[in-house]
């Protein structure tokens, strides 16, 4: 019986399992159970919508996604997602340098005020749009008499999907931040350089890659968000479609085909987004460590 | 540079870290500011630096008024106490920074930073390793790396926080020695903020002993552990004893009797007397001397440490014997202080 005493060479963690670990078959219910779930509700879906897109063979694939509308839904996603996340890549990061780097009165409470489009349902968001700029909203009236139009058009949409998307950057950066204290800067000042050449220099190479994982995720939002959109989109074919409003109209018109090509390309963004996520966290699993949450 | 501080006060949200603290540094001057944590020694240091503005008062660097400058414009060299290097640089990028950030003919072209980066790290000895990042040097080299750094810029004055302060004893040795010698090189007026008065003491030229936001004592090793002027550098620097004394006509008492002191200048009343543990006479009789009954006896080092019950209150007091000196068997020892302060009673 001279396992036991080479098994204490290995890695800690793994003599420590023995004292944690459960019984085999409770492990091994635990592991089907997850398995399980992760395949009805996660897996079988993803199957599902590129079994569907390519139900009518690949030409019918592709000729649904080259249809006008649909084209133009795309662009119009990739527009607003071009848009709003450097909108929110700089609102995020100003945001969180503030928070991070300075003390001042009501920091809690901006702290809070950042996550709020986390807390509150996406309609409410896009409600909110609509009861500010609406015909019969606060600006409503002065928007008319100057021709601006904001609701039922992409300044709009713009501005919904900007709040909804809002807290991914800020949210990534003010753990890294704070974290990281001032010590870089001050010691950057002191050698001479200005305020901005700190931040180029010293600052954002700090946070880049907390910063690129907080981007790809708010990226990822901004293309798939429905609910504030929807809201404030007014559904105009051709013109304020986003894909995943297209994607329901299409569905609801019985053109599945149609419906699940559009969805399959929102589904192939998710799994291109999960990789790149993994990928940083693999490579920069330390700088990315302060940032729980996600 | 010479350095003026001048009535400075400092606040942090009402909240005062310095109180009217003034101090002349001299050119070319090695100068540690000592004190236990709390004692504004670091904010001293941030403010001389331009990391802090005083609330009150004025820093001189030479007959100019630095305390309105910017940080970059007063061109001092400050090494953190966890270094602060920049970690995405190397090493050679990181001691060039601060020439690379200058503006227009300032600015030394890149040949001349890399050059000049080179020099620095052979004046801190780490030749070779420049292509290595932060995160694959040692905490010396870091250290080292940071004043080769802060030196990059030539600055008027070189100021340390905590020089030594996450580096283990072997190496803090090794890198104390190694900063006197490049101070004395270079010749920079430097400032460094320390807790371990060892270090004071072996490595300035002078020292400021502070504590709760003042300034106690400045002077050199020998006068700050000589004559200490107040019982807090008495007792914060080496070891002392206390005792509660009365003075007489100028001789000093305790309970009833004389101890065989005299203190012509010192008011009658209560006072604390304050003395060495090894800075003793030992007596055999006893007509004027304090005399205590052993309570403990302790072997440290080279010496033992005896505690005694003195008086009729059993104030206890150390002294250190000679290990091998007959009277640390006996059960009653007398011992007058050989050199000695009185402090009015708190």
């Amino acid at each position: 019986m001279a396992d036991p005493e080479i098994k204490s060479y290995e890695p800690l963690h793994e003599s420590r399992s023995a004292a944690v670990t459960e019984s085999r078959p409770v492990r091994i219910t635990l592991t089907i159970v997850t398995l399980v779930f992760l395949g009805v509700f996660l897996l079988l879906p993803l199957i599902i919508v590129f079994k569907e897109a390519f139900a009518k063979g690949v030409g019918a694939y592709f000729q649904s996604l080259g249809d006008a509308d649909t084209s133009s839904a795309i662009r119009l996603t990739l527009l607003v997602a071009a848009i709003s996340v450097p909108l929110n890549l700089v609102f995020g990061l100003s945001a969180a340098w503030a928070i991070a780097k300075f003390e001042f009165k009501g920091k809690a409470f901006l702290t809070t005020l950042i996550d709020l489009p986390f807390s509150v349902s996406p309609v409410i968001s896009g409600l909110v749009y609509v009861l500010l700029f609406g015909a019969q909203g606060l600006l409503g009236a002065w928007l008319k008499a100057h021709g601006i139009q904001i609701l039922f058009a992409v300044p709009g949409i713009v501005l919904a999907t900007v709040f909804v998307t809002f807290p991914f950057v800020a949210r990534e950066l003010i753990p890294l931040m704070q974290e990281q204290g001032n010590g870089d800067e001050e010691a950057a000042l002191s050698l001479g350089a200005s305020g901005w050449q700190a931040f180029w220099h010293v600052t954002l190479p700090n946070i880049k890659w907390g910063l690129l994982y907080g981007v790809l995720l708010c990226n990822a939002r901004a293309m798939g968000e429905f609910g504030a959109v929807s809201v404030v989109s007014g559904h105009i074919r051709g013109l304020t479609n986003t894909m995943p409003l297209h994607v329901e109209i299409l569905y609801n018109e019985y053109n599945a085909v149609g419906a699940f090509a559009v969805a399959s390309l929102l589904a192939g963004l998710a799994l291109v987004t999960l990789v790149l996520k993994t990928l940083l966290e693999m490579r920069y699993g330390a700088e990315l460590a302060a940032t729980r949450g996600h | 540079m010479e350095v003026r501080v001048v009535n400075v006060r400092k606040e942090f949200e009402r909240f005062p870290a310095l109180h009217d603290v003034s101090l002349d540094i001299r050119s070319g001057e090695l100068i540690a500011l000592l004190g236990p944590s709390g004692s504004g020694k670091t904010t001293l240091l941030r403010l001389i630096a331009g990391l802090e503005r005083p609330t009150k008062g004025a820093i001189f660097f030479g007959e100019e008024d630095a305390s309105q400058k910017s940080i970059q414009e007063r061109n001092v060299g400050f090494v953190f106490q966890h270094y602060a290097l920049f970690r995405h640089m190397t090493v050679a990028d990181n001691i060039g920074f601060g020439l690379k950030v200058r503006h227009g003919a300032a600015r030394p072209p890149a040949q001349e930073i890399r050059r000049r980066a080179l020099e620095l790290l052979d004046l801190v000895q780490l030749s070779g390793l420049e292509k290595r990042y932060p995160a694959q040097l040692s905490g010396g080299q870091r250290q080292r790396v940071a004043l080769a750094r802060a030196m990059a810029i030539e600055p008027k004055v070189l100021l340390l926080d905590e020089p030594f302060g996450a580096l283990d004893a072997q190496v803090r040795r090794e890198l104390r020695r190694w900063l006197r010698e490049i101070h004395d090189r270079t010749g920079h007026t430097t400032v460094f903020v320390t807790h371990d008065q060892e270090e004071a003491l072996e490595l300035a030229d002078r020292v400021v002993v502070m504590s709760q936001g003042r300034i106690e004592q400045v002077g050199t090793a020998d006068d700050i552990y000589d004559t200490p002027n107040s019982p807090f550098v008495y007792s914060f620097i080496g070891e002392s004893s206390s005792l509660p004394v009365k003075v007489e006509n100028g001789e000093v008492w305790i309970a009833d009797r004389p101890i065989g002191l005299q203190a012509p200048h010192a008011p009658s009343g209560e006072a604390v007397l304050y003395f060495r543990p090894h800075d003793v006479d030992l007596l055999d009789g006893c007509s004027g001397c304090i005399a205590g009954t052993v309570a403990a006896s302790r072997r440290v080092a080279g010496t033992r440490r005896v505690e005694l019950e003195v008086g009729g209150e059993r104030q206890r007091v150390e002294i250190e014997l000679p290990v091998d000196h007959p009277a640390a068997q006996k059960s009653r020892v007398a011992f007058r202080p050989r050199r000695w302060k009185l402090f009015p009673a708190a």
